[in-house]
């Protein structure tokens, strides 16, 4: 039915306030955490979140009666308080298929966490969660590989991998950093990593690095008969740069590389996947850069879609805290992303944080990195938290040994091994965590002393985002 | 004074992946393992090869996979009949995942030389 044009300002609300509208399967919906200005009705606050993010803009123009805005505005269609919070609510939003273009998680991003988040009429914004319809889902890449072909390709099952960050971070020079890299792999270790902020430094330039990496790697792999890898972080200051690398990794003979997805950017980090899927290249992701974003409890975008968007947009692995060490995160709220993560399907779960059913079809899954002051008294719980499909990353808890990086790589090996091997026989490894660590001890003097060495470190500090619940 | 260091030499080893870190397991803790892959309802599968082919992806099959196979102890007794007949070989046992196309677990149980 064609409309007349009526010039001027109309209330966000008459439009796109629609608490009637049932959401399609092929909706992409969103979860919002808004806190409005004083005095603005929430249905307000809700429908310009509703407005700013989809087709609309404060004022009526004439060409919007060129096209149907009805077929491709979103809308919101319920409120919700959040619980132990007056002020702040959720605003659920759909959104129409169409308003996206296949496959382009930047395009997602720009749309939902784009103007909007600076519009006056909110003091803060917070994208709490994504549902991604399977439509869309089918239309992206996704991780290059994913947990079973990498399981495949590094010969390691029942167990989670082991790795550590070549420490220290920066300063190394290429054949320096190299023996670092033999002696973890050495002792046991399955993968190491180049910390975030190596790139290709004058201390150190890129392909130095990289040729003495692959010469420890091989060599580890020889000796101890086990895979063997490294990530080279091939993040760069361009994206011909970029592919540069990773074309030298591959001609190398390696079967990891690395990437920052956040600092990188979306569209790099899908270019880049891409390009190992089609040269069978792992790839590894870090997320520098991602507290600035997710770690606000109302303002921001929970880590939870960044993982779903990392997901979509592809990686192999990807960092998700730890739970236990340095660095921030809450068991629940971290169980339920990383069931994003690696599931196929994952119900909603406000217990988790997930206000989504999420349907992932057959995209493959990403394995969990949990890295950052952890320590081998931490094996049991990681094992516990994380459960097999995922990265266990011992930096300081490797390298700190009193013996050395090999001894400090083979005391978690055996730690690791010795907690899978007591969960498969049906004992409680976090609560019987200090017998099964001294037991394998009395085995390995490399344990021993690691436990000795470590057994007061703790990080006891209140998490800064915790799930809304009734206090 | 002699110079006494408290640092130990630590001296790289050999190993077959999972569990290759651990002492040999009894023959109590190999069935508990066992029973875990059974638990899980996962396929015991038994492979064999001579250790200088330990790196190939494909070790040689005993039989074929015991898919379904929930009887521990027949479990047990195929292991011993695969490592009688192939004394030099490493043997492992896999609890094959039909659902993921992967395997659970899989660790050496007799080791060859």
């Amino acid at each position: 039915m064609s409309k007349k044009y009526d010039a001027g300002v109309k209330e966000y609300r008459d439009t796109y306030w629609t608490p009637e509208y049932v959401p399609l399967d092929t909706d992409l919906l969103a979860c919002f955490k808004c806190t409005g200005q004083e005095g603005v009705p929430r249905e307000e606050v809700a429908a310009a979140v509703a407005a700013e993010s989809s087709t609309g803009t404060w004022s009526t123009v004439w060409s919007e009666l060129l096209t149907d805005l009805e077929f491709y505005k979103g809308r919101c269609y319920r409120i919700e308080d959040v619980p132990g919070d007056p002020e702040a609510f959720y605003a659920f939003i759909a959104y129409p298929l169409d308003l996206f273009e296949e496959g382009s998680i930047t395009n997602v991003l720009t749309s939902l966490v784009g103007n909007v988040f600076g519009f006056k009429a909110l003091r803060h914004l917070r994208l709490e969660d994504i549902r991604f319809p399977i439509a869309f889902i089918k239309t992206c890449g996704g991780p290059p590989n994913g947990i079973v072909v990498e399981r495949d390709r590094l010969n390691k099952y029942g167990r989670p991998l082991l790795g550590c960050t070549i420490k220290p971070k920066l300063g190394l020079s290429g054949k320096n950093y190299g023996r670092v890299v033999y002696e973890c792999l050495r002792g046991g270790l399955d993968l190491t990593k180049d910390d975030e902020n190596i790139n290709s430094q004058p201390f150190q330039r890129w392909r130095e690095r990289f040729e003495f990496v692959a010469e420890a790697v091989k060599l580890a792999q020889q000796e101890t008969g086990e895979v063997k890898g490294h990530y080279l972080n091939c993040t760069a200051n361009t994206p011909e740069e970029l592919y540069e690398r990773a074309e030298f990794a591959k001609e190398l003979d390696m079967p990891i590389i690395m990437h920052d997805y956040i600092t990188g950017g979306f569209t790099a980090n899908t270019g880049l996947a891409n390009w190992c899927r089609k040269n069978g290249m792992l790839l590894h992701i870090h997320r520098a850069m991602h507290a600035v974003i997710d770690r606000h409890p109302k303002h921001g975008i929970h880590f939870r879609v960044l993982a779903k968007c990392l997901r979509l947009s592809g990686g192999d692995q990807l960092h998700t805290g730890t739970v236990v060490g340095k660095l921030e995160g809450d068991r629940q709220t971290t169980l339920g992303y990383i069931d994003n993560l690696r599931e196929s399907f994952v119900p909603e779960d406000r217990s988790r944080g997930n206000f989504f059913d999420q349907d992932w079809g057959s995209m493959p899954g990403v394995f969990a990195v949990a890295s950052g002051g952890i320590h081998v008294w931490h094996m049991p719980a990681l094992l516990a938290i994380f459960g097999d499909d995922s990265c266990l990353q011992f930096g300081g808890g490797t390298h700190g040994h009193p013996w050395g990086s090999a001894a400090g790589a083979a005391a978690n090996r055996v730690a690791l091994e010795a907690c899978v091997k007591a969960r498969n026989a049906g004992r409680e490894i976090e609560k019987e965590s200090r017998d099964i660590l001294m037991e394998a001890a009395k085995h390995s003097p490399e344990l021993a002393i690691a436990l000795e060495t470590w057994k007061e470190i703790k990080f006891e500090f209140d998490t800064v985002d915790k799930l809304d619940v009734q206090g | 004074m002699p110079f006494q260091s408290t640092v130990g030499d630590y001296q790289t080893v050999a190993t077959l992946e999972t569990f290759g870190f651990l002492p040999p397991m009894t023959q109590e803790e190999i069935y508990d393992q066992i029973a875990y892959i059974i638990a899980q309802g996962w396929s015991p599968v038994i492979e064999h090869v001579h250790p200088t082919g330990s790196m190939q992806s494909y070790w040689s099959y005993w039989k074929l996979p015991f898919f379904g196979e929930k009887d521990l102890n027949l479990i047990v007794s195929e292991l011993e009949a695969c490592h009688r007949a192939y004394p030099d070989h490493h043997v492992r046992i896999i609890g094959y995942d039909a659902y993921t196309q992967s395997q659970g677990t899989a660790f050496v149980v007799f080791q060859g030389h």
